[in-house]
Formats: C-alpha cells, sequence, structure tokens
C-alpha cells in the first residue's frame, strides 16, 4: 500500500522525523538514522565556540536526508525568528521548527510568542512547522496564517511521557482532518508512537527515546515499527470500544 | 576597538571585514551564519562589510538537537 506523507511541498515515505541530539558518538546516532528509515532530521542552531576548532556536525547526516533546523534554545519570538533567519543563511532551506520556550523546568511552549513568530516567518516565505501545546484554537490560529503543519507535543520535551493527554490529540484530529498533525516531543516507547498514530497523527518527531535508549539503532527500529503499526491501525478503523464483553464464538449452538 | 562576537568581548586592532575576522579567529566559513548587530548579513557581504567598534556580532553554525 502506497502510504506517502505529504508535506508542505515534499513527499516522504517514513512518517518518523528524528532529532540529532543526545547520542553518545557520531557512529550510535548515525546507525539509530539509518535504522528509523527516517528521511528528516532536525539540528539545533547554535553558537560556534570560539577557544577551539569545530568539525561540521552536518558532515555526520545522511546526505539524503533533509534539514529540518530547529530554533530550540529561544524564549521570546524575536530570537526564534533571528535564528530561523540565521538557520535559512546558512543551510539554504525554508523549512523551519519554530521552538519558543516558556519555562525552563518544563519546557513548555509559549504559545503566544510562537504564534508571533510564525507570523513573521510565515510572511517572510518560511515554512513554519510549530510546536505547541495541544490545543485545538491554537493549532486553528498557526494554520490560519500559514503554517502546513501543526506539532502538537504528547509531553514535555525529553521527558518521555507519552501522549499525556490523547482526547486533546482526538479533538484535533477530528476537528481539523484536513490539518497535518506531527507529533513532537514526549514520546518514551514505541508503544507511545503507536498511541499518537492511532489517534491519527501524520507523523511523530522524536530525539531522546531513541538517543537515550541502551541500543539506540535496536530502539529506532522499534520506532519505525510502531508508527507504521500505528498508521495503519489508524486507516484500519478500530473496534468500538465497549463496557462489557461482545463474544467471538457462538453462545448458541454449544453443548449442553 | 572592542566587539562582542557570541557575546564575548574581543579586542579587534585595525580595520578588518568579516570575512578578516572569521579568519582571525580561525572559524568555519562553510554552514555558517553570521548576524551583526540583530541583522543577519548574506555570505557574500562579508567581504566588504567593516567590523566597527562596539558591534555585536553571532556566528552560528550547527549541533545536535531535537
Amino acid at each position: 500500500m502506497t502510504d506517502l506523507f505529504k508535506l508542505a511541498d515534499e513527499t516522504f515515505n517514513s512518517r518518523l522525523i528524528i532529532g540529532t541530539g543526545k547520542y553518545r558518538s557520531h557512529q550510535e546516532m548515525q546507525a539509530a538514522h539509518t535504522a528509523s528509515g527516517a528521511e528528516m532530521v532536525t539540528v539545533a542552531v547554535n553558537r560556534v565556540p570560539l577557544d577551539r576548532a569545530t568539525e561540521s556536525f552536518l558532515d555526520y547526516l545522511n546526505p539524503q536526508m533533509r534539514i529540518l533546523p530547529n530554533t530550540a534554545g529561544c524564549f521570546d519570538a524575536e530570537h526564534a525568528i533571528r535564528t530561523a533567519r540565521l538557520a535559512r543563511e546558512a543551510l539554504e532551506t525554508d523549512w523551519i521548527k519554530l521552538e519558543v520556550i516558556g519555562d525552563k523546568i518544563t519546557l513548555l511552549p509559549d504559545n503566544e510568542q510562537t504564534l508571533e513568530a510564525a507570523r513573521v516567518l510565515v510572511k517572510e516565505g518560511f515554512i513554519v512547522l510549530p510546536y505547541f501545546s495541544d490545543d485545538l484554537i491554537m493549532a486553528k490560529k498557526l494554520l490560519d496564517i500559514g503554517c502546513p503543519a501543526v506539532m502538537p507535543l504528547a509531553a514535555p520535551i525529553g521527558s518521555g511521557l507519552g501522549v499525556c493527554n490523547p482526547a486533546n490529540l482526538k479533538i484535533m484530529r477530528e476537528q481539523l482532518p484536513d490539518a497535518t498533525i506531527i507529533v513532537d516531543a514526549g514520546v518514551g516507547v514505541p508503544s507511545d508512537a503507536a498511541i499518537a498514530m492511532e489517534l491519527g497523527a501524520d507523523a511523530i518527531l522524536m530525539n531522546t527515546a531513541i538517543a537515550e535508549a541502551k541500543d539506540s539503532a535496536q530502539m529506532a527500529t522499534a520506532m519505525k515499527l510502531a508508527v507504521q503499526a500505528g498508521r495503519l491501525a489508524y486507516l484500519s478503523g478500530r473496534m468500538p470500544k465497549r463496557l462489557y464483553a461482545s463474544a467471538s464464538s457462538p453462545i448458541e449452538g454449544a453443548i449442553k | 576597538m572592542k566587539v562582542f562576537i557570541n557575546g564575548e568581548i574581543k579586542e579587534i586592532t585595525g580595520e578588518v571585514s568579516l570575512t578578516e575576522l572569521l579568519e582571525n579567529f580561525s572559524l568555519p566559513r562553510e554552514r555558517v551564519a553570521v548576524e551583526l548587530n540583530k541583522e543577519v548579513v548574506r555570505k557574500k557581504d562579508w567581504e566588504t562589510i567593516r567590523v566597527k567598534d562596539a558591534d555585536k556580532i553571532e556566528i552560528v553554525h550547527f549541533v545536535g538537537g531535537g
């Protein structure tokens, strides 16, 4: 079955987008990237250290993969906008994962600043993929101003708590049937990814769940399969939940 | 003169372009971006733009992230 993932003007085979942070070595990251089947990876924009020579981190990425820079570490719209512009200049890409953080402890997004930054960046021609709290109204606003997709969190970044509010995700899917929804952050294990996909997410973006696994390449494979399984389940249409049993074998006709 | 590069105060002698500034600090020129006083400077302009006293310069590259 062909089930391509369309995002902005691109088409992907994989519905798993993964990060490049927290790996114990470049080699381990490369093995995990290959195992994941992901076709897009995120990178962060950071100051070049002045006191030592640096190698280009990008050399360790599979050149076939699309690189999605993020605005991590930005706490207001202005810094996020400046970071996006720098990323575009250095990478020659209009794609940006917009991330405006509101608090250092929770790393929860500042939705108000995110919307403000998104508005400016969309006008400047960026393909803005915004990370935000899993809120339907915020999703609508982000889509209205021209974001090609929305990226609600499942749980705080790096928490591995899984989909904390499945109802919000389900509501978002039902109310925005045509929107591209990418669940970004909070997945811990493959079942979390499968749940998000079963609820109708179009794709999942994750980093820590793979990078912090003892065997990150094997976990990447598990995540790939979970995303595929969840997607197939969503497309298949799940059975209704019932409070009471519904026999699979005929009750009538059993010997007495 | 003194300039701020990535938040650090640096003493610069003589008139230098952004290209020369990167060379002086042995910084990479590929896959980096430069911001001068909060405005991105296109790579083609690095050669002609001269650094002035108290300029705030940000030079960024890419690192692992999620």
